[in-house]
């Protein structure tokens, strides 16, 4: 164990699904598995990709160089502990921190310098964390808004309407009237009508009760049917660990775990997240 | 009778009002600036329409055609140039940068058109013809069709700000900018049709001041900024309807505290403006609550 956890995953190739198969690994392994070898999309370059970011917030140094590619169709989990980052990461992703070195490409091309909202055009959509709808704005026009801008795409308020019927029935309601979830379900749909190639969610259990949390996250696979790719920051490991094709733990702005869900143990995890002996890249913990 | 006349003079005059507070409060309720320079742009707007009717010769009440789009061009381009920058620093720097501005125009007019006081439209029956209703009351024409207008930009800023696609993302924007951005809104781009909505308004208060009184190069600060900044607080910040009753309320005050003794006009005004400060801060209409 004295290896780094990272080291021994990244670079490792065991194909298919591996031998201690959890549930979690087996149930949405299929896109993954399609791909051969650890390397995954051989054929297609990254739809984004970050290269040793490195972002400050004022004196702190929040991220220390952070890399991470993913790749069409994946779903990306990044995981951490509170204050390790990963919010941080996504809003750098998004555009809404300035890194101090690093840069962010989408599909190719260096975005690193793009404001928000023109990373959003081209279709990078962020579902904020703790929801950020537009309280004087009734719920059909949060949707409104969320499409001024869409690209050309699958996705439409009218699609929204039909996957979640009771968004119709109280499309003139002000979105405080709406429940913890139904919010959260809101901000999704108001990102998902921008038809983006790439949805960032930031904490999307975060205030929810679990059950709800399920649900939310039960809505994925269709959104990952219309052929989206998704980059997810979460706090709750199982839930990350059920969806992700791909994690990435971070600790203190440091990678400590990069790898298929399948191919970690629950051990291996759980000392990339809390950051216990032996497992950090420095061991200067404890 | 005296005192039904004063009423329904204020009340009329409450429109003038609301024409300089609703420009003002659409910019602090969307961008959170506090235009300081607000009242020497309507006097800009109304010299502007002075210059245009005399190169023009078009009709004196034709003249907004001109100076309401020039304005709102000035006002996008101002947004997006000086005030945004003084936004990007601090809420702060947008006080002081209008100030500054103020400062410049007030003493560019000055400089250029003498303090000599300038009025617009004097001898049109509109402006200067009055009708009677009973023996006692007479009413102007002007402070009729100033008091109509008002409630039409109102109702047409109302109209523009929650059926258009600019208009929803100008509340969008209002309400959380970052959330906005995400959504591919550039804020900046809103900001400055916003500014351009306001800097109308101003064009019409400046026009519609010009017509009722005289305009010199003072007047944007010693009597347009103040009553509008009175309207906006009695009437509440941020809130359309609101700067038509707040300027209501202020023109009653004014023309009841005129009719007690009328050295008292403004001084009545200012005491409502206080006692709503005290008594209601928040003032008469309070924005709908936001989640």
């Amino acid at each position: 164990m004295s290896e780094p956890a990272r080291a021994s995953q990244r670079g490792a190739a065991p194909s298919g699904l591996t031998s201690d198969e959890r549930q979690r690994g087996a149930r949405r392994e299929d896109g993954a598995s399609k791909r051969p070898g650890g390397e995954r999309g051989p054929e297609k370059g990254p739809l984004l990709e970050v290269r040793d970011l490195v972002v400050h917030h004022g004196q702190l140094r929040a991220l220390n160089a952070i890399s991470l590619r993913v790749f069409p169709g994946e779903v990306y989990a990044i995981i951490g502990a509170n204050g390790a980052g990963k919010s941080t990461l996504l809003r750098t992703i998004a555009g809404l921190h300035r890194p101090t070195t690093g840069s962010v490409l989408f599909d190719g091309k260096d975005v690193t310098s793009l404001r928000p909202e023109r990373r959003a055009t081209q279709g990078m959509v962020m579902v904020p964390e703790g929801r950020r709808l537009f309280g004087s704005l009734s719920v059909e026009e949060n949707l409104q808004v969320g499409a001024t801008y869409a690209r050309p795409g699958p996705w439409t308020i009218e699609l929204v309407y039909q996957m979640f019927g009771w968004m119709r029935e109280r499309r003139n309601q002000l979105t405080a009237q709406l429940s913890g979830g139904e919010q959260q379900t809101l901000a999704i749909g108001r990102a998902l009508v921008a038809n983006p190639r790439v949805l960032l969610l930031d904490e999307l259990s975060l205030g929810l009760a679990p059950v709800v949390v399920q649900r939310i996250y039960g809505m994925l696979p269709q959104i990952l049917a219309a052929g989206l790719t998704v980059l997810l920051v979460e706090q709750d490991v199982s839930q990350a660990l059920r969806v992700a094709s791909h994690i990435h733990c971070l600790l203190e702005g440091q990678t400590t775990l990069e790898s298929r869900p399948a191919d970690v143990t629950a051990d291996q995890v759980e000392a990339a997240y809390f950051g216990l002996a032996g497992t950090t890249m420095s061991g200067s913990e404890q | 009778m005296a005192w039904v006349n004063a009423i329904i003079q204020g009340v009329l005059t409450g429109g003038l009002y609301a024409l300089f507070a609703c420009g003002l409060s659409l910019m602090f309720g969307v961008m959170k600036v506090v235009n300081l320079a607000h009242g020497d742009l309507a006097v800009v707007a109304g010299y502007v329409a002075i210059g245009v009717i005399a190169v023009t010769h078009i009709p004196v009440l034709w003249s907004f055609l001109i100076v309401v789009p020039v304005m709102a061009l000035l006002g996008y381009v101002l947004q997006r140039t000086m005030i945004q920058s003084a936004l990007d620093r601090s809420v702060l720097t947008t006080l002081m940068v209008t100030f500054g501005l103020s400062v410049v125009i007030e003493n560019g007019l000055l400089q250029f058109f003498t303090a000599n006081s300038r009025a617009i439209g004097t001898g049109l029956p509109l402006v200067s013809g009055s009708f009677k209703l009973g023996s006692q009351i007479q009413i102007g024409y002007l402070l009729v069709v100033v008091f109509a207008v008002a409630v039409v930009v109102l109702l047409g800023l109302q109209y523009f700000l929650s059926t258009s696609k600019y208009g929803r993302l100008i509340r969008a924007v209002a309400d959380d900018r970052e959330a906005a951005q995400l959504a591919g809104a550039d804020y900046r781009h809103v900001f400055g049709i916003a500014a351009a909505l306001a800097f109308g308004t101003v064009a019409l208060a400046g026009i519609a001041y010009g017509m009722y009184s005289q305009l010199q190069p003072t007047t944007g600060t010693d009597t347009i900024l103040l009553f509008a900044f009175a309207a906006v607080v009695i009437g509440g910040l941020g809130s359309l309807w609101g700067t038509l009753l707040g300027g209501v309320v202020l023109g009653v005050a004014q023309q009841i505290g005129a009719q007690i003794n009328i050295s008292n006009e403004v001084l009545a005004g200012y005491i409502v403006f206080l006692a709503v400060l005290v008594l209601r801060p928040q003032g008469l209409i309070t924005r709908r609550a936001q989640s």
